[in-house]
């Protein structure tokens, strides 16, 4: 595997449980115990019911594009060779959204509301990344 | 019972700035002391007069400060960490601590070398000579952005530029308002970076593509420099060099949550939409009153979020409210008079302050002819927001 170059996750504490969940194809989102409430980014406490017990829930994976940017001058050197791509926002079921990458689709097809489902991509030995494309159910 | 309010309880008495360049040679700490002797004298007070700090941002720390300005008693410092919403929300924190009589003259400095040490080009660069600053937008940056290349201002905030123009239609013509208002602006601005350097339609139009919506001429500058206000009651502004322009509302705001931007229930609700009714409120005045308008302008488009948090337009809007000149300075609400982030220098918004109390003198470059009223708005840190109502 070439070097990898770009930026990874910190992935410490909390942030580091997200990406480990990715790291065997899970996406997991914390869901309060109580009020059942999703959440993301991982926080302490719930912010509809102040509670501090939750668990990581597996995600359906399925959702929708919620606003993106195609990006023409990438402002680190991982990215030079990826332009132009998109930074896309989705919105999953759960309510809960998600910077990530939507692969196969072209950058002219984005649009608010198009369905997405989730991948994974495992960018190092240690690091995967969730990816989306669009459903294919859609 | 009427509550406390800070409504008029405090004024800007002196404005001070150095050059706006890209390449000062100078710490910032320098130019800070620099602007900051131009504020203090310009309102006629003594540098031992000031006893109290309110310092926008992390570039300087009160203790040089002082210890450079020969301050002994220092009754007050405060810091506040809202990025480019900090210097207005300073203003807030300045009259407060004048209005209760805990300080008397109340510094507000600003300054970096926001080209030579802090451009955005260059500071995520993994050979970069000294990591980014850690803040409370750190966790979401690293953790969740970066990792899909977006890290920077421009990439970031163009998600709410996207959904707004995919909603209401807004387009690269009406963004361009902003960006040929703030340059034309600027032709009459010595001080201006972009002084003798005026801008068509066409020529930003043809300007790079940063991040979709965000051409470069969307973008605000990168520049060095410093400047500074002084704010005192209006009891000892009686008998200065100049006179008073009068803090008559001031608030900030915090868009939910404020540390992540694309978890945000509406991407349009932002800290001005908090901030801008408490504001009005207190000067019980309305949008519809103001003269003019400094609005944070780090890119185009967020004028025009701030256009509607403000409410001169609803949301959705501001693609028409923008249109025929009505941001030029002859038009129904001329914005950015000295050429604002864009033209004049990116001095964290804090030389809106110091226009908007030039323009308050009827001292200004571009003179707004007779007002009375304005406001400076702030924006930093994905969103927070800050909004100052000042009159002569």
């Amino acid at each position: 595997m070439s070097e990898y170059t770009k930026p990874l996750p910190r992935g410490e504490h909390y942030n580091g449980e997200f990406y480990d969940y990715c790291k065997q194809h899970e996406l997991r989102f914390q869901r309060c115990s109580d009020c059942q409430a999703w959440r993301h980014m991982p926080r302490e406490s719930c912010r509809n019911c102040g509670s501090f017990n939750w668990t990581w829930e597996r995600s359906s994976g399925t959702g929708k594009i919620f606003s993106w940017t195609v990006i023409y001058r990438a402002l680190h050197p991982g990215f030079n060779d990826e332009i132009p791509y998109a930074a896309v926002v989705v919105e999953l079921d759960e309510g809960v959204r998600v910077v990530s990458h939507v692969i196969d689709l072209d950058l002219a097809d984005l649009r608010i509301g198009l369905p997405v489902e989730v991948v994974f991509e495992d960018v190092t030995s240690d690091m995967t990344l969730h990816k989306f494309r669009p459903a294919s159910s859609a | 019972m009427s509550s406390f309010t800070l409504k008029d309880k405090a004024c800007i008495v002196g404005v001070g700035e150095t050059a706006y360049t890209r390449g000062s040679e100078q710490t910032v700490l320098r130019l800070v002391l620099e602007a900051s002797r131009h504020a203090i004298a310009d309102a006629g007070l003594s540098l031992q007069d000031i006893d109290g700090f309110v310092l926008p941002g992390y570039f300087v720390f009160q203790e040089a400060l002082a210890a450079n300005l020969g301050i002994e008693n220092l009754r007050y410092s405060a810091m506040i960490q809202m990025g480019g919403a900090s210097p207005v929300t300073a203003l807030q924190s300045a009259a407060m601590a004048i209005a209760t009589g805990v300080a008397k003259h109340v510094l507000v400095p600003f300054g970096w070398n926001g080209y030579s040490e802090a451009r955005v080009s260059r500071r995520e660069r993994p050979d970069a000579s000294a990591p980014p600053r850690e803040n409370a937008m750190s966790q979401a940056v690293r953790n969740y952005y970066a990792p899909y290349g977006a890290l920077a201002p421009v990439q970031y905030y163009a998600w709410l530029a996207t959904r707004h123009r995919e909603l209401y239609g807004t387009t690269d013509e009406d963004m361009a308002q902003v960006a040929l208002t703030c340059r034309e602006n600027a032709q009459h601005n010595p001080r201006a970076y972009m002084y003798g350097r005026p801008l068509t339609l066409e020529q930003y139009l043809a300007s790079p593509t940063m991040a979709t919506p965000f051409r470069i001429l969307d973008c605000c500058l990168e520049t060095d420099g410093a400047c500074a206000v002084v704010v005192t009651s209006p009891e000892r502004a009686t008998d200065l060099q100049h006179d008073p322009v009068y803090i008559m509302g001031v608030a900030e705001g915090h868009p939910y949550p404020a540390d992540d931007i694309p978890n945000r229930p509406d991407f349009f609700k932002i800290g001005l939409s908090f901030a801008a009714p408490h504001a009005f409120d207190m000067a019980g005045v309305k949008p519809q009153d103001m003269d003019f308008a400094e609005i944070y302008d780090c890119f185009t488009y967020v004028v025009m979020l701030q256009l509607e948090a403000l409410d001169f337009c609803g949301v959705g809007e501001s693609r028409h409210f923008v249109k025929d000149g009505r941001l030029r300075i002859d038009g129904d609400l001329p914005i950015n008079t000295h050429g604002g982030l864009h033209s004049e220098a990116h001095v964290w918004g804090h030389n809106h302050v110091v226009e908007a109390t030039r323009q308050l003198r009827h001292a200004a470059t571009r003179q707004v002819p007779d007002c009375e009223l304005g406001l400076v708005t702030g924006w930093g840190d994905f969103g927070d927001g800050s909004l100052a109502i000042l009159r002569r």
